[in-house]
Order: C-alpha cells, then structure tokens, then sequence
C-alpha cells in the first residue's frame, strides 16, 4: 500500500508544509512517493529526494505548472491516484484549491484538515471553528486527505536518499492564466512554523502601531500575526491573519495583543503551547484560554515588555 | 450574463455551538441558523454586478432540508431574482452538492457561479473547486477582487504567501473570501418583495443525482478544554514565568 504525497513549492524551496504532511502520512504507509509537479524544478526534486520517510520522487516539469493552476495540475495528480490507496496535501492555500478538484475528478468524498489519523481509513477532523472533533471513517477506495499541519512534527529534511521517476506532462487545459504576485516579504519567520508567534488585534489601531509589536517580534526571533479585525481595518496584509478562516498556528508561546478572543480566532490559536493575553478589558474572552493574561493598555505594556527583554 | 449562487444554512456564526450527549453530532434543536457567512458575500457581489449592469439575473440555489427555503429567501430579500432548492434532508457532503449544483448549472447556462469558499460548520472548504472540476471550469479560490473583462475574469486571490492574481476563462467558478465586500442587510420593502418571488422546488431523485454519504461520522467530541491560567501585573514578571514556569523563553 504506497501513499502519494503532494509537494508544496515554489520551484526553488520545498515548503515546510510538506514535512508535516509527510509525517501524517508515515502513519499510514512506509511507502511515501513524493510528488513534485511544477517548472524548472529541479533543485526541489533534490530536496525531496533527501526528505526522510519518502521512498520515490515523481517529477512532472513542464511550464504549464510554473504557478501551480489548479486547472492544470489536478489532471496530473488524478492520473496517478488510482494507483494508490490515499493522496496527502496540507490543508494550506495551496492544498485546499487542489485537492478538491481532484477528488471530484475521482468522484472520491475529500476529507478535509485532519488533526489525527486513527487508522487507515478513520480520521479526526475539526468542525465548526474548532468548537467539534469529529471522527470520521472515509468509505472511498482511494482516500483523499488534507492535513492540518499544526497537528504534524515536521519530517526530517536529511536521511532520505528516494529514487526519481520523471513522468510526462498533460499540459495546459487552456482555462486560466496566472497574471502576477503579490507576496508578503519579510525577514521573521513564517507564521505557520514559528515557535513564537505575537498577534495584534483592532485594539493596535493602525498599521503603524504594528511596529511595536515587530520590534517585541524580533527581540523574541517571532512571527507577527493579526486578528481579521486588524486585517480589515487595513492595518496588515491579509497573509496575517490568524484564525477559522486564515492560518492556523500552534507555536510554543502565542502572544495576543488587542484581541478579544472570538471564537473564530481562538479556532486558529487555541493549540498553541502557552498563550499570552495583554487587554484592557479583563472580561475579554481571550483571557478564558490564556496561560497568563496581563490586564493593561497595551500602549503601556507592549513598550515595557521590549525594555524587559534586553 | 446570468449569475448562480449556492448559498448554505448553517448555525448562526455567533453561536457557540455544543456537542450532543450522546456524541452523534452537534445540537441543531432551538439553534438559530442564517446563511453561511461566505455565501453573503457571494450574494451581495452578484447584486453589485447586477447593479453595474455585469449581470442580468441572479439565481441562488440551496441543496438541503425544506428550512434552506428561509435562506434562499434572505438572498431574494438582498436583491437575488429567483431560487431554486434542492430539497433532501440526507446530510449532504460537498461532492454530493457539486453534482447537485452541476445538474442545475447546466440547465441554467450561467456564464459565473460565485459562492462561498468555506461553509463555517463542516469547515470542509471543497464544493467550489469540486463543481469546477465536474463543469470542466476555470476556477477562482478564496477571491478578494473580481474584475469582469470582455472574455476572462481577472481575481485577485488570498493565498498563504500573500495575493496573486490569475485571469480566468468564461464561464467560471469563482469562490469568494472575506474582504471581497460587506454584506447588505435587507430592507423591510425589499423584504415583503422577496416573498413574491419564485423558488423552484427539486430533489436530488429529480436531477438524477446520488446523495448517499461516503464518510460516516463515527462520532463528534468536545475539543479539550483549555483552563484559564494566571495573571500577571508587569512585564518582568510576565517574562520570569516565561522562562522560569512556562519554559517557552530562553
Ligand atoms: C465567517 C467568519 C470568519 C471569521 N474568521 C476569522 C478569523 O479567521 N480570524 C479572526 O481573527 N477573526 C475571524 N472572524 C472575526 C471574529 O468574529 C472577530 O470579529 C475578530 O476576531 C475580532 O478581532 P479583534 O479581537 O481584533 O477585535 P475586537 O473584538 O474589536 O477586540 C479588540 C480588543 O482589543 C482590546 N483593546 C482595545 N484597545 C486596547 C488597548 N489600548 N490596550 C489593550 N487592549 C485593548 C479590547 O478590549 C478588545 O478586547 C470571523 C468572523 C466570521 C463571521
Ligand atoms: N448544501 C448546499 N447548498 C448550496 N450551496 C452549498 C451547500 N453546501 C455548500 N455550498 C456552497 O459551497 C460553499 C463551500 O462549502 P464547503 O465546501 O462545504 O465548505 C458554500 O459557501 C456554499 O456556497
């Protein structure tokens, strides 16, 4: 019984997605073929032939996959499931858009951001925001699966020395185009995999106010996340954003400033290690999940705890 | 052109949900449903084409229970034209809805479907992408802009890394996220107008589709609980647990 697994990258890195997926699905198989469609590739095929637990790369290199259109890989990836009995993808942007073109394609019922795998067939999966565990047995002969990655250690980049199979391409369907990037560049670390992350809510007030909270980030080597409401009121990009609907974070120390605790931002927070809460309001909401809460104006407290740290 | 918007029932957001006693499912008896929050946004854009002058007619379509008839209503009563509900009340997964939608999509010819990119109870975030793959569409996931050219959409997507914009083939399959716009509330006038328009009433047999699940839910829990922990008057003292108690500081 082999496992496939989809490799999330940009053509130069393997994204540290992957590693947790490759670890969900170790649970399953110990045969774990990675594959890698994408443009001028190679320096990620090599990086996922190194991965420890992958047995085989399949390449597929072709232009038509230099941005990953949906359209065109989904084609690729139904070729080769029916071969094996399930698919890994994380469940980021990039899974998400994917893996469901593809189960339809398969006529296979996709099982969506598993957080644990009890056996081969039954997942436990969160429903509502979070507020639900639901387990779940798929009854399809070939099990589409994407993965929380929070859920997942990340697999070892080293240890794996997997065989290539270079397979040929479908090619451009001709329905969409790719116009252009607008990435978020930054020099901290990625807010998925930080060990320490640092949000600010609408309680920041402005974009600029931000700073602060990016010098405490760099002082502590952390991520700087937001609410939606921050987001919203335009403060900082939407890849910020914490939460049901944005990214789901688990670090070892989450720290919440200016952020009541909806429900819908708890969902993409609440397994972090240890949280941290800084609020005026000590009936905030967030203060009911918090390790330590710290009831203060944050424009007192954020400039102290920068001090505190030198 | 003409406009399809599946629009879902789901537990008000703001609810707080709570898992049954006997752990088949979560409690659905006396909880107040609405329209999936995405959906709103999928509904109010295909008003603001219309209004523009993009679109000529906006057609919403609910596949569930005899009470999704309240939802399609909430879109009519925002501007919508008319509604179509596929009535069942098997719990539907998205594949199945992709083959609902599919059946009616192509005897309506819409030239864009626009809906939600997540239905905030099951969070399964598929239907958009399985419906473009069963139409053989382009598609546009999580879309926080769409511009209407002469012969492609061009949307602007929230991905992980930032945004990236993609040109899209007509017709398409456009699934909406959260800063796409805001919502109207409906007027009382155009509430009391809403009532008299048509909603087609279909099931699944009707359309030749099979429903039947293909992932039991084995059982539901209640996430474990976090406690609230301690608090704390200084950042000098904040940072000593950090070290000290919590270990998460070096
Ligand atoms: C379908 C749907 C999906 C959603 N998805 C997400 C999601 O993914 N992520 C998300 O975050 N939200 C999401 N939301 C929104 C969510 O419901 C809340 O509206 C949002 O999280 C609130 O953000 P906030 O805590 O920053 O703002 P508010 O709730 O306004 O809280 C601001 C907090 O700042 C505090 N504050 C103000 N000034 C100061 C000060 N000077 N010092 C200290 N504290 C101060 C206040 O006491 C208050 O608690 C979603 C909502 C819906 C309906
Ligand atoms: N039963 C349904 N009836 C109509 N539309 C639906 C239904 N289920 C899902 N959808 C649409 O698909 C979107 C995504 O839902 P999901 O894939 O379940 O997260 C929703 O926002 C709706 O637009």
């Amino acid at each position: 019984m082999s496992v496939l697994i989809l490799v999330e990258h940009d053509n130069e890195e393997v994204k540290a997605s992957t590693l947790n997926t490759v670890t969900a699905a170790c649970e399953v198989s110990d045969d774990l073929h990675a594959l890698v469609i994408g443009f001028n590739c190679n320096a990620v095929v090599s990086a996922a032939c190194n991965i420890d637990g992958v047995s085989k790369v399949i390449k597929c290199d072709s232009e038509a996959y230099q941005y990953g259109l949906a359209e065109n890989v989904a084609p690729v990836v139904k070729d080769l499931a029916e071969s094996y009995s399930h698919v890994f993808a994380p469940a980021s942007t990039f899974g998400k858009n994917l893996m469901p073109r593809v189960a339809a394609m398969l006529d296979v019922q996709q099982v969506s951001d598993i957080s644990e795998i009890l056996s081969e067939d039954t997942f436990v999966r969160p429903i509502y925001a979070g507020n639900a565990l639901a387990t779940v047995r798929s009854t399809d002969s070939v099990k589409l699966i994407t993965v929380r990655t929070t859920a997942f250690d990340a697999a070892s980049e080293e240890g794996g020395a997997a065989p290539i199979e270079e397979i040929t391409s479908t090619g451009d369907v001709g329905l969409s185009n790719f116009v252009r990037h607008d990435l978020t560049r930054s020099e901290r670390p990625e807010l998925t995999t930080a060990s320490i992350v640092i949000s600010g809510g609408r309680g920041m007030q402005s974009g600029e106010n931000f700073n602060m909270l990016e010098r405490v980030a760099d002082k502590l080597g952390a991520a700087v996340g937001a609410s939606r409401a921050a987001v919203d009121a335009g403060y900082v990009p939407n890849d910020y954003q914490v939460g049901q609907t944005g990214k789901v974070v688990a670090p070892d120390l989450y720290i919440a400033v200016g952020i009541s605790g909806a429900i819908q931002h708890l969902a993409g927070m609440k397994d972090s290690k240890v949280i941290v809460a800084i609020n005026k309001d000590e009936e905030a909401p967030i203060f009911q999940v918090a390790d330590f809460g710290w009831v203060a104006d944050l424009f007192n407290a954020v400039p102290e705890l920068e001090a505190a740290l030198d | 052109m003409k406009v399809v918007v599946p629009v879902k029932r789901v537990i008000d957001a703001n609810i707080k949900v709570r898992v049954k006693a006997d752990r088949s499912g979560v409690e659905l008896n006396n909880v107040k449903m609405a329209m999936n929050p995405f959906c709103e946004i999928a509904v109010e854009e295909s008003i603001r084409m219309k209004e523009s002058g993009a679109a000529e007619e906006i057609v919403v379509v609910a596949a569930g229970p005899q009470q999704s008839q309240e939802t399609i209503r909430t879109a009519l009563a925002m501007g919508a034209d008319r509604g179509i509900l596929i009535q069942t009340d098997v719990p539907l997964e998205p594949l199945a809805v992709s083959k609902l939608l599919k059946s009616v999509i192509e005897r309506e010819g819409p030239g864009l479907v626009v809906m939600g990119k997540q239905a905030v109870d099951n969070d399964n975030n598929q239907t958009g992408q399985m419906l473009s793959a069963k139409l053989n569409w382009s598609l546009g996931t999580f879309v926080s802009k769409i511009e209407i050219k002469d012969d492609s959409f061009e949307v602007v997507r929230e991905v992980d890394g930032g945004l990236e914009t993609v040109s899209l083939s007509k017709p398409s399959v456009i699934t909406v996220d959260l800063r796409l716009n805001e919502p109207r509330y409906a007027s009382l006038p155009n509430i009391m107008k809403a009532r008299r328009k048509p909603i087609e009433t279909l099931t699944p047999d009707e359309l030749g589709v099979d429903v039947t699940p293909r992932i039991e839910v084995v059982e539901v829990n209640e996430p474990p609980n976090r406690q609230a922990g301690i608090k704390v008057s200084s950042a000098a003292e904040l940072i000593e647990k950090l070290r000290d108690e919590a270990k998460v500081l070096a």
